[in-house]
């Protein structure tokens, strides 16, 4: 328990962090970003927009920075994340929570499936070391050395096309409203298994080459031989011995690369205009919406965090030595 | 984006004490040897070799470029031909001297960044695998935090925010924001070795501890330095690249990113100009495996355990076929060479 | 002398293939009988650990076994080749007949079970028919007959002591009551007075249930305290065999000599302490002729030419010894 509550509070200090980055990052900007802006988009921002501009880039001459902090998170309190400018007037909080089931389905779904292929493909490749798996290792070094959205574009070149079962963009037929309907739905998952494939490609070769390595130092550890000399079955010492401990940094592993592996999925939203949070990152982008970029932001990293705690789950229930002795 | 494939943090802490024997003496006979086994491991220097091209033509490659890579001609989005061998762009640009010129760029990105990052890891890990307490609680507070906190959306943000981002700034970004992972594998690393006896002797003896870091714990480190610079300077790449392919780029220069940034602006997938995006993924992908190759070296170099297993089938005297695998000793001659006389006892 | 259990005849390991290949045990013939300790004694890179993981085919890539025969003599039924077995028919073998203790207490538990788990699935892969139940209970017996109380079960082995987590090595051997259990240096990582209690323990034991025990260790000491016969391993050969109080009083080799004077005599008049100069030897560059003769005080014209034979001596006993070494040549070479 000691354990757990550890790491709820490096996670709170982590999340602590990242807004405070948030904060300050727009302030080390030079110069007036908010005229310039306001120059860009000619009088179509209203007094609210700017005002919040200003509280953002710490431009407001008459507080100080700690009660510019303090308002700062008030407003995160409240949900208030600013106003966007991509989708003015709408908030970015609300442009985020239309957003953020499309990448939680796509990228948490994919993730999960690439760890538990990739570490399945990982246990026979380092279990059998020698057979044609080994022949594995060449083409995963090669595919996790490919950048995630390249892979994509070449995944639309190939298989996507008008004529083609798979779209080549969007996370819908157009024709179609988002809702829980027999239309809608078959439409989403259509969309969602190209993306889903480029994603599944990409990180698999990751999973596969860190447990195929946990394995082979495994596979030579003492108890191992021990389990071979009881004259157990090579499926027990395989899985309950060998697989069942080398999974335990694998398990850890999947946490730290999880900020590594969104990096890359939101990219691949991009290719497909797939319309979860890294298309709309690149709308931000394009348009210069630092309120909803850093919205963005703030949202992927606490998904990362959940994300982070359940893998720390995870691992407490599978490693007895981090449980309190009973 | 790739997850860190070094595993060699994983590998060396808590190895139990080998109950197998092995063939022990032989090692230290070959000590000596195995400093240039590195090198004489294939994968290892194939790596090298296709890296050692990559460094040659970030050198030469804008005085070889054939064309001006921002040169305007008539031959637009051509495909491949003697004149163009990699094609043209939209505007009539040859592709081929966009790559070797964009060469330079992608390399000096990726070594600023990972020498930028591999001096942070190694500074903030072994320092706080070295000195324990606080100092270490803190920093390792600070390298999980950066760790968590997923690096390409902070590398947007960041550089979103600075207008007209030179490579110089790009690198330092990136090499600022990926130091986490080889300052978490150094630090358990340092910790490791700290208890070993040597380090405690010359503790022992009143060595000063900047002395010990650097002549005791560094030599041994070199190999989890060396696999962590390769391994950032691979996600550097792919962070440049992944920048300019969404528009975050130098305006002066060219790289494989900003390539494939033009290639999906202007529809290539649409007008079926593989030519367009195909050769800079590739470039991208054989240098990141070249890299890849270079650190299994490493690993294998550090831990043997994880060479592939070589020569693994065995004939034995019968003809039949065994391999060689845990748990199972093959059995190559199954009879009592000379004849066995009881025991008259 | 007792029926013979476990005949090891010419047994040959190499570590590698082909011109690079290290011949770490050599042309080793050895006999266990029935409800005797058979010591295995020598320093690291003897062979002895080797020979033991040799003959239960357990040795790790790139060991592999290159010549021999292990004949193992069930309770029922005719002798077997242990070698020729096939993987099944090995894994059937192992534990219910010869069952091993390993070095390392403390890696040799999987850290994520439990030790009831570990003990029970032993029972689970030999003897299927066993209920649930009755696993259990049979579990708990062990662990009471090796003193550790049954409320222990559902611990994970980091919670025992190294101690403890031997005892629960001892008993998971025993569990399948085998006719073999060899140790390799059961006691290394304990301290000594946990050393002779588990040492004394598992006589005890062997009295009551009548295993025999191949017990290897470096620790000459403890053979001469606990084992019935010790064979003396040097370079991958054996060198010397005989009953352990022979070669306490009287060892015919001089490397056995050596041994025997590095540590202080345990009963009787004191001895002078004296190394082996030397170290032991590469066995990738193996002097030619006896492998000792570099380190040998007594080394003579044969012996950096001719390997000798392991046979009897000439001396009044040697009908129950043997020894390799040209200052005792064989009157009837063994094996």
């Amino acid at each position: 328990m000691k354990y757990f509550l550890q790491r709820i509070g490096f996670y709170v200090f982590t999340a602590w962090a990242a807004i405070t980055l948030n904060f300050f990052i727009p302030r080390m900007v030079p110069g007036d970003p908010v005229q310039s802006l306001i120059a860009k988009y000619k009088g179509q921002l209203s007094t609210d927009a700017m005002q919040s501009l200003y509280i953002l880039f710490g431009l407001d001459k008459h507080k100080s920075m700690w009660a510019e902090y303090v308002d700062y998170w008030k407003q995160i309190f409240h949900g208030d994340l600013g106003l966007s400018f991509t989708f003015f007037p709408a908030p970015v909080s609300q442009v985020i929570s239309q957003a953020l089931p499309w990448t939680l389905l796509l990228v948490g779904v994919t993730t999960i499936i690439s760890f538990f292929l990739g570490t399945s493909l990982g246990v026979l490749a380092g279990w059998r070391r020698g057979s044609w798996t080994d022949g594995l290792l060449p083409v995963t070094t090669f595919f996790s050395s490919v950048p995630y959205f390249w892979l994509g574009i070449i995944a639309i070149y190939l298989l996507a096309g008008p004529d083609s079962f798979f779209p080549s963009s969007g996370g819908f037929d157009s024709g179609l409203v988002p809702a829980w309907d027999q239309y809608f739905i078959p439409s989403a998952i259509q969309h969602s298994l190209l993306p889903a494939l480029t994603i599944l490609i990409s990180s698999v070769s990751g999973w596969i080459l860190s447990m195929r390595n946990m394995m082979v130092t495994v596979a030579s550890e003492d108890y191992i031989t021990v389990a071979h000399a009881k004259g157990l079955s090579e499926r027990r010492v395989a899985l309950s011995y060998a697989a069942r401990n080398a999974l335990l940094p694998n398990v850890s592993g999947f946490a730290l690369s999880l900020g590594f592996i969104v990096g890359g999925t939101l990219l691949v939203e991009i290719v497909f205009s797939y319309p979860g949070l890294g298309f709309t990152l690149l709308q931000a982008l394009g348009a210069r919406d630092y309120p909803l970029m850093q919205g963005i932001f703030l949202i992927i990293t606490i998904a990362v965090l959940v994300a982070n705690l359940l893998a720390d789950i995870a691992y407490l229930l599978l490693d007895p030595r981090t449980r309190k002795d009973g | 984006m790739t997850i860190p494939t070094s595993s060699i943090e994983q590998v060396i802490p808590g190895q139990g004490a080998m109950a197998q024997p092995s063939a022990e003496p032989a090692k230290t006979a070959k000590a000596k040897r195995q400093r240039f086994l590195f090198v004489r491991n294939g994968k290892a220097a194939t790596g090298l070799i296709v890296f050692g091209l990559y460094v040659l033509f970030a050198i030469i490659g804008p005085w070889i470029a054939p064309y001006d890579p921002s040169g305007r001609s008539n031959d637009l989005v051509q495909g491949p031909s003697a004149a163009h061998w990699f094609g043209t762009t939209h505007l009539g640009q040859d592709i081929f001297s966009q790559i070797l010129v964009g060469t330079r760029s992608v390399m000096y990105v990726g070594f600023l960044a990972g020498l930028i990052a591999t001096t942070l890891s190694v500074l903030i890990g072994v320092t706080a695998g070295y000195l324990g307490g606080k100092t270490d609680d803190s920093l390792s507070a600070l390298t999980n935090v950066i760790l968590v906190i997923p690096a390409i959306p902070l590398m947007i943000i960041i550089t979103s925010v600075l207008n007209n981002a030179s490579d110089t700034l790009i690198a330092v970004v990136i090499g600022l924001t990926s130091w986490s992972w080889n300052a978490r594998v150094l630090r358990a690393q340092t910790l490791s070795l700290r208890r070993r006896d040597f380090v405690e002797a010359s503790r022992a003896s009143g060595e000063t501890t900047w002395r010990i870091i650097v002549f005791e714990l560094m030599p041994n480190l070199t190999a989890v330095i060396a696999s962590g610079l390769v391994g950032t300077v691979i996600y550097a790449v792919l962070s440049e690249i992944t920048l300019a392919f969404i528009g975050i780029t130098s305006n002066d220069g060219w790289n494989w990113g900003t390539i494939l940034f033009w290639a999906q602006g202007q529809q290539a997938l649409g007008q079926h100009a593989w030519w367009w995006f195909v050769p800079a993924g590739l470039a991208i992908a054989c240098l990141g495996t070249a890299l890849s190759l270079i650190n299994f070296g490493i690993d294998e170099f550090v831990s043997p355990r994880l060479r592939s297993a070589g020569k693994t089938k065995l004939k034995t005297a019968s003809g039949h076929t065994v391999r060689m695998r845990i748990g199972f000793t093959p059995v190559l001659e199954n009879s009592a060479a000379t004849p066995v006389m009881r025991e008259a006892k | 002398m007792a029926e013979p259990v476990l005949e090891i005849r010419n047994l040959n390991v190499d570590y590698g293939l082909g011109d690079r290949a290290v011949h770490a045990v050599r042309d080793v013939s050895l006999t266990l009988h029935k409800g005797e300790v058979l010591g295995l004694a020598g320093e690291s890179g003897s062979g002895k650990s080797t020979l033991a993981y040799g003959l239960t085919r357990l040795l790790a890539p790139p060991g592999v076994i290159t010549g021999g025969q292990v004949i193992y003599h069930p309770a029922l039924g005719d002798p077997y080749d242990v070698l020729a077995l096939s993987d099944n028919g090995l894994r059937a073998w192992r534990w219910a007949e010869t069952a091993i203790v390993f070095q390392g207490a403390m890696n040799s538990l999987n850290p994520v079970h439990k030790i009831s788990t570990q003990l029970m699935d032993v029972l689970k892969a030999h003897e299927p028919s066993m209920s649930a139940h009755s696993r259990a209970a049979r579990a708990r017996e062990m662990l009471k007959l090796v003193g550790i109380s049954a409320d222990r079960m559902d611990a994970y082995p980091h919670q025992l002591s190294g101690g403890m987590r031997q005892r629960v090595m001892i008993g998971m051997a025993l569990i399948l009551q085998p006719q073999v259990v060899i140790m390799d240096e059961p006691t290394t990582a304990l301290d000594v007075v946990m050393q002779r209690q588990i040492l004394g323990q598992l006589i005890e034991l062997r009295e009551r249930l009548g295993f025999s025990v191949i017990f290897i260790t470096h620790d000459l000491s403890l053979l001469v305290e606990f084992s019935n016969r010790i064979a003396i391993m040097y370079g991958g050969r054996i060198v010397e065999e005989a009953p352990a109080n022979t070669i306490y009083r009287d060892a015919l080799h001089p490397y056995s000599k050596g041994l025997l004077s590095s540590f202080p005599a345990l009963r009787g008049p004191r001895r002078e302490l004296a190394g082996i100069p030397g170290s032991p030897p590469d066995l990738a560059g193996m002097p030619a002729g006896c492998s000792f003769h570099p380190r040998c005080p007594k080394a003579f014209e044969p012996c950096d030419s001719a390997i000798p034979v392991l046979g009897r001596p000439d001396t009044p006993d040697g009908a129950s010894r043997s020894v390799a070494c040209w200052l005792h040549p064989a009157e009837q070479p063994v094996g």
